[in-house]
C-alpha cells in the first residue's frame, strides 16, 4: 500500500468508504457465524458448512477491505505471495487431516494395544 | 586502470534520492508481506495440530464444557474494532494529522490491551478449574494455537507503545510512516488469524 | 542459579574429551593468532559488524567447511564402527555414543554444512548477478548469518557441556519427548535447528525479495540468469516450508517444559503427527538444498561449453514445478507408518512425477554441451560427477518411491545410500563446482587446478567406494544406524571397503585445505587481473576481482539474457562507468551480532532451565531490536568522487 498523500479528496473518500463496508461486513458475518451456532439453525454438518463459508468470506472482505489487496499495481506480488501460501496451507493442512485420518483408523483403540500387550505378554 | 576516467563528469542528484526512498518503501513493504505470509504458514501448522487433536480429550472436557461463546463474541469484536480503527489511522497518517494518529493508536492499545485482558483471564479459569494444557493434547493444541495467537497481540501492543513514543518525539516522518503501515499490516493480519481462531476452535469446536 | 547444569555435564568418556580437546585447542589457536597478528579491531570492523553480503558469504562457507571437518569426523568414528563391530567384537564406541554420533552428524551436515555453502554462494553471488549493491534488507541479512553461526555453536557446545540427542536427526517423538529423553540433549538440538531456522527463514524473505524488487533495470524475470531463477524457487521454498519447522520444533518444547500433549504417547498426544509435519518441512527442505545446485550447474554447463543454455524457458518451468511439487510429496518419508493403499498411492504417484522435472534439466544440460567447445575445469568435472552419481541416486529414490519397494528398503542402507548420493553427488558436488567457479570473481585468485583435479577425482571415488557396498548391504538386508551385527551376516566386507572409501573422502578434504594453502602461497602467479577468468557470460563477471564494496560503479540497464556475453559481443563494456553518482549503501552495525549472541544465550538458558537468564536475554533482544529498528540513519554516502577515486585504483575498494 503506497502512502503518498492522496491525489484528491475524492480518493481518500474511497479508502475512508472501504473501511467502514469492511467494518460492517465482517460485523455481519461475525454475528451471522455466532447466530447459526447458539441457536443450531442447521443441521450439524450444515453449521459447519455455513461458519466455513462466512469465515471465508470475512477473510476474502479483510483481505479486499482493509488491506487493499486488489490494488497492487503489477507485478501483483503481494497476491501472488498470498494465493501461494492458501496453496500451501490447504496441501499441508487438507494433506495432514487425510493422512492423520487414515493412521487412527489403521491404529489400535488404547484398550485394544493394552488387551495386545496383555496377551503378548508386554512384547 | 584506464586514466580517462579521471576526466568523466560527476553528479550527486538528490532526486536520485528520492527514487531510493520510494524504492526502500516499496520493497519493505513486499518484504514484510512475505513475512506475514510465513506466519500464517506458522499458524496453518498450529491449526493442523488443533485439527488432528480436536478429539484428544483424555477422558476430561472438550470444547462443548469448556468454550464461553458470548465471552469470545466480545473479544471478536472488540479484535475487529480495533482493525477497523487502525484503518482510520492509516488514512489520518495520510493526511499527517499526528494528534489523531496517535488518539487513534491509542485507541487501538486499549482495545488490545482489553482482548488481553479478556483472553488471560478465560485461560487463568480454565487453569484453576484443572483445564490447562497439561491435560490432554486437546488443551495443549487449544492453549497454544490461541496463546500464539495473544503473544503477537502482545508484540503488537508493546509495537504500538514504540511507535506513538517515535510519532511524539519525531513527528510522521517517512520512516515513522512506513513503520506505521507496516504495524497496519500486522495488525490487520492478527484480525484475520482472529476470524479462523473464533470460527473453527470456539464456534465449531463448542458443537457436540 | 544455574537450573539443572552442574560440574556433572563436563564429564566425558575419552573420545568424546579428544573431541572436545581438538575443539578447544583449535579455539585456542585461532585466538592467539588473531591476537598475534593484532586483528581484533580489524576483525570487528570489517567482519563481525559487516552488512556486505560479500564478506557474509565468505563467513558462511567458512563455517560450513569447519562444520564438514566436524560431521566428517562423526563420519568417520560411524564407519570404523560399523567396520569393526561385527559378531564378538564391538567396536570402539558405545550404543549411546554411536546414537549422539549419526544425530550429530546427520544434523552438523544439513543444518551447517549444505545450508551454510548455499546461504554463502548466495550472498556472494545474487545480488552481483541481478546486478545490484546489495540485498533488500542488509542488516537482517547479517543478523541471519549470526544466528546460524550461534546454532552451530550451540550444537558444538553439547560435546563440551552436557550430551546431545541421540534420537537421530530429526528426533521423533515419543523418544525425543521428556519421558524417554529426559536430558539435555534433545534440548540441545532443538535450540540449535530453532535459533539456525530462524536465521533461514528471514533469509528466504530477504534473498525472494531482493530478487524481485532490485534487479538492473532491463533484467526482467525471463533474462534471469538460471542460478538466480534456481534460488528464487529454493526462497520460495523456505519461505512456506520454514515456519512448518518452526512449529513443530516449538509443539517438542512445549511438551518438553511445560507438559503439554502434543506428541506424547498417553494422554492425547499423537507423535505420528509430528513425523508428519516434520516431513512436511523435510521434503521441501532437500529441494532447497539441491535447487541452488541446479542453477550453479547450469551457469557452470553453460560456460564450459561456449554454450548459450540450452532450454531455458523449459528449465525455469523445470525449476517452478520441482517447487510446486516438493509440496506435495512428504509423506514418501513415512510409507510404513501405516496411513494405508489409498495414501500411499498417492504420495508414491506424486513422488514419481516430480522426478520428471529433474530429468528435463539433466538432459538440457546435456543438450547445451553437445556441440559446444568444451573446457574441462574442476568445476565441470564437478557436473560429470554428479551426472554419473546422480543419476543412480535418483533412480534408486524413484524405486523406493513404488511403497511396497519402500517397505522392504525403507530405514535400509540402500535409502541412506540414496540420500548420501543426492546430497554428496547432488548439492555438495555442486556447492564445490560453484567455489572453483566463483573463487577468482570473490578473491582475485584462481583456485590451483591441479589439486582442484585430485580433490574432485578422491571425492568421486571415494564417494563411490563409499557408498555403493551401502546400496548392497541395503539389499541384503541391513537398517541404518547399526552399532553392531552378526558375524554371520557377512556383512563386514563390504562394510570394511565402505570404511575405505570413508577414509578416500578424507584424502579429497585434505587435498582441498591444500588446495586453498597453495592458491594462497602461489596468489602472485595465480591472480586474474581480467575479472573474467572464464570468458563467462552473466552479470557478476562485469566487475573487477575482487569486486568493490559497492559492486558497481554505475548500473547500466541491460537488456539480453546472458547480458554479460551479449555486451561482450557487441563491444559494449559494461564495466567502465560512463557517469558517476553518488552511492547510498548501509552502515556496519554490530547489532546482528548482538542479538544472535543473545539467542545462543537464551538457547542454553533454556536447555539448562536456567529460566532467569532466559528471560533476562530474552528481553535483551526485544531492546535490541527496538534500538535498531526506531534508528532512522542507518546508511551512509560514498561520495561520487570517492567512487571515481575507487575505480581508478587510486584507493583499494
Amino acid at each position: 500500500m503506497n502512502h503518498k498523500l492522496p491525489q484528491s479528496a475524492g480518493e481518500k473518500h474511497v479508502t475512508l468508504r472501504s473501511y467502514i463496508t469492511g467494518f460492517i461486513l465482517s460485523l455481519a458475518t461475525t454475528l451471522a457465524a455466532y447466530v447459526v451456532v447458539t441457536n443450531q439453525t442447521y443441521s450439524k454438518n450444515g453449521i459447519i458448512a455455513v461458519v466455513a463459508v462466512l469465515a471465508v468470506s470475512q477473510f476474502v472482505v479483510q483481505m479486499l477491505f482493509f488491506m487493499h489487496l486488489g490494488q497492487e499495481k503489477n507485478p501483483r506480488w503481494k497476491l501472488l505471495a498470498l494465493l501461494f501460501m492458501m496453496g500451501v496451507v490447504f496441501i499441508v493442512v487438507v494433506g495432514s487431516l487425510w493422512i492423520m485420518k487414515h493412521l487412527d483408523y489403521n491404529m489400535m483403540s488404547p484398550k485394544q494395544m493394552q488387551h495386545y500387550m496383555d496377551s503378548q505378554d508386554g512384547l | 586502470m584506464s586514466m580517462e576516467l579521471t576526466d568523466k563528469p560527476l553528479i550527486t542528484q538528490k532526486a536520485h534520492y528520492q527514487q531510493v526512498a520510494e524504492a526502500d518503501h516499496s520493497k519493505t513493504l513486499v518484504g514484510f508481506w512475505v513475512y506475514l505470509m510465513t506466519d500464517c504458514v506458522l499458524f496453518a501448522s498450529l491449526f493442523a495440530v488443533f485439527a488432528v487433536l480436536r478429539n484428544n480429550t483424555n477422558g476430561g472436557p472438550g470444547g462443548p464444557e469448556l468454550f464461553n461463546l458470548p465471552f469470545v463474541l466480545v473479544e471478536t469484536i472488540i479484535l475487529l474494532t480495533s482493525s477497523f480503527v487502525c484503518g482510520l489511522v492509516l488514512l489520518a497518517a495520510q493526511r499527517k494529522a499526528r494528534s489523531y494518529v496517535v488518539a487513534g493508536l491509542l485507541i487501538i492499545f486499549l482495545l488490545g490491551l482489553s482482548f488481553m485482558a479478556l483472553e488471560l483471564t478465560e485461560f487463568s479459569h480454565l487453569v484453576h478449574e484443572g483445564n490447562s494444557w497439561r491435560e490432554s493434547g486437546f488443551l495443549s493444541a487449544f492453549f497454544t494455537l490461541v496463546g500464539t495467537h495473544g503473544l503477537h497481540i502482545t508484540v503488537g501492543l508493546l509495537w504500538m507503545v514504540v511507535m506513538i513514543v517515535q510519532i511524539v518525539r519525531k513527528g510522521l516522518t517517512d520512516p515513522v510512516l512506513r513503520r506505521l503501515s507496516l504495524f497496519a499490516m500486522f495488525w490487520h493480519f492478527l484480525d484475520v488469524v482472529w476470524i479462523f481462531i473464533f470460527s473453527l476452535v470456539y464456534l465449531l469446536g463448542s458443537m457436540s | 542459579m544455574l537450573g539443572r547444569l552442574t560440574l556433572d555435564a563436563f564429564k566425558h568418556d575419552m573420545i568424546v574429551m579428544g573431541g572436545v580437546a581438538t575443539m578447544i585447542l583449535g579455539l585456542l589457536s585461532l585466538i592467539f593468532v588473531i591476537t598475534y597478528l593484532k586483528r581484533w579491531r580489524w576483525l570487528w570492523k570489517e567482519w563481525i559488524t559487516t552488512v556486505d553480503p560479500k564478506k557474509i558469504g565468505v563467513m558462511y562457507i567458512i563455517v560450513a567447511l569447519v562444520m564438514l571437518l566436524r560431521g566428517g569426523a562423526d563420519a568417520l568414528m560411524m564407519r570404523a564402527q560399523q567396520a569393526l563391530s561385527s559378531g564378538t567384537s564391538h567396536g570402539i564406541l558405545s550404543s549411546d555414543h554411536f546414537q549422539q554420533i549419526f544425530t550429530a552428524h546427520g544434523s552438523m551436515m544439513i543444518f551447517f554444512v549444505a545450508m551454510g555453502l548455499m546461504f554463502g554462494l548466495i550472498n556472494l553471488i545474487v545480488p552481483l548477478q541481478i546486478g545490484a549493491r546489495d540485498v533488500a534488507f542488509p542488516f537482517m541479512n547479517a543478523t541471519s548469518f549470526w544466528l546460524f553461526l550461534m546454532g552451530a555453536i550451540l550444537m558444538n557446545t553439547s560435546l563440551v557441556i552436557g550430551e546431545f540427542a541421540a534420537t537421530g536427526w530429526l528426533a521423533y517423538p515419543p523418544l525425543s519427548g521428556l519421558a524417554y529423553s529426559p536430558g539435555v540433549g534433545v534440548d540441545y538440538w532443538i535450540w540449535s535447528l530453532q535459533i539456525a531456522g530462524i536465521g533461514s527463514l528471514l533469509s528466504g524473505v530477504n534473498f525472494f525479495t531482493t530478487i524481485l524488487k532490485l534487479r538492473r533495470q532491463g533484467m526482467k524475470l525471463m533474462k534471469m540468469p538460471l542460478f538466480t531463477w534456481s534460488v528464487l524457487n529454493a526462497m520460495v521454498l523456505v519461505i512456506f516450508a520454514f515456519p512448518i519447522l518452526t512449529a513443530t520444533l516449538a509443539l517438542l518444547t512445549l511438551d518438553r517444559t511445560i507438559g503439554t500433549h502434543f506428541f506424547t504417547a498417553t494422554e492425547g498426544g499423537n507423535p505420528m503427527m509430528y513425523v508428519n509435519l516434520i516431513w512436511a518441512w523435510g521434503h521441501p527442505e532437500v529441494y532447497i538444498l539441491i535447487l541452488p545446485a541446479f542453477g550453479i550447474f547450469s551457469e557452470v554447463v553453460a560456460t564450459f561449453s561456449r554454450k548459450r543454455l540450452f532450454g531455458y524457458t523449459s528449465m525455469v518451468f523445470a525449476l517452478a514445478a520441482i517447487t510446486l511439487l516438493s509440496f506435495t510429496v512428504w509423506l514418501h518419508h513415512f510409507f510404513t507408518m501405516g496411513a494405508g493403499a489409498d495414501v500411499n498411492a498417492f504420495f508414491g504417484i506424486s513422488t514419481m512425477i516430480i522426478s520428471i522435472p529433474t530429468g528435463v534439466k539433466v538432459f538440457n544440460w546435456l543438450f547445451t554441451m553437445y556441440k559446444g567447445r568444451i573446457v574441462l575445469t574442476t568445476p565441470m568435472l564437478w557436473f560429470l560427477g554428479f551426472v554419473a552419481t546422480f543419476t543412480i541416486g535418483g533412480v534408486a529414490g524413484v524405486l523406493m518411491s513404488v511403497p511396497p519397494a519402500d517397505f522392504q528398503l525403507h530405514n535400509s542402507l540402500f535409502l541412506v545410500a540414496h540420500f548420501h548420493t543426492m546430497i554428496i553427488g547432488g548439492v555438495v558436488f555442486g556447492y564445490f563446482a560453484g567455489i572453483a567457479y566463483w573463487f577468482p570473481k570473490i578473491f582475485g585468485v584462481k583456485l590451483n587446478e591441479r589439486i582442484g583435479r585430485y580433490v574432485f577425482w578422491s571425492w568421486l571415488i571415494g564417494f563411490c567406494t563409499a557408498f555403493i557396498p551401502l546400496y548392497a548391504l541395503g539389499l541384503m538386508g541391513a537398517t541404518r544406524r547399526l552399532d553392531h551385527y552378526d558375524a554371520s551376516l557377512g556383512w563386514q566386507g563390504l562394510f570394511i571397503v565402505a570404511g575405505v572409501g570413508v577414509l578416500i573422502i578424507m584424502l579429497g578434504i585434505g587435498l582441498q585445505v591444500l588446495q586453498f594453502l597453495i592458491s594462497f602461497m602461489q596468489r602472485r602467479w595465480n591472480r586474474d587481473r581480467t575479472g573474467d577468468p572464464w570468458n563467462a557470460r552473466t552479470l557478476e563477471w562485469a566487475t573487477r576481482s575482487p569486486v568493490p564494496f559497492y559492486n558497481f560503479a554505475e548500473l547500466t540497464p541491460i537488456s539480453d539474457r546472458d547480458a554479460f556475453w551479449e555486451a561482450k559481443q557487441r563491444g559494449i563494456d559494461l564495466r567502465t562507468p560512463k557517469t558517476y553518482t553518488d552511492i547510498q549503501l548501509p552502515k556496519n552495525t554490530p547489532i546482528g551480532f548482538f542479538i544472535a549472541l543473545l539467542a545462543f544465550v537464551i538457547g542454553f538458558a533454556i536447555v539448562w532451565h536456567i529460566w532467569w537468564l532466559a528471560i533476562v536475554a530474552f528481553l535483551g533482544v526485544i531492546a535490541m531490536l527496538i534500538i535498531r529498528l526506531s534508528d532512522d540513519e542507518t546508511e551512509y554516502i560514498v561520495p561520487a568522487a570517492d567512487v571515481r577515486k575507487f575505480e581508478a585504483g587510486e584507493q583499494p575498494a
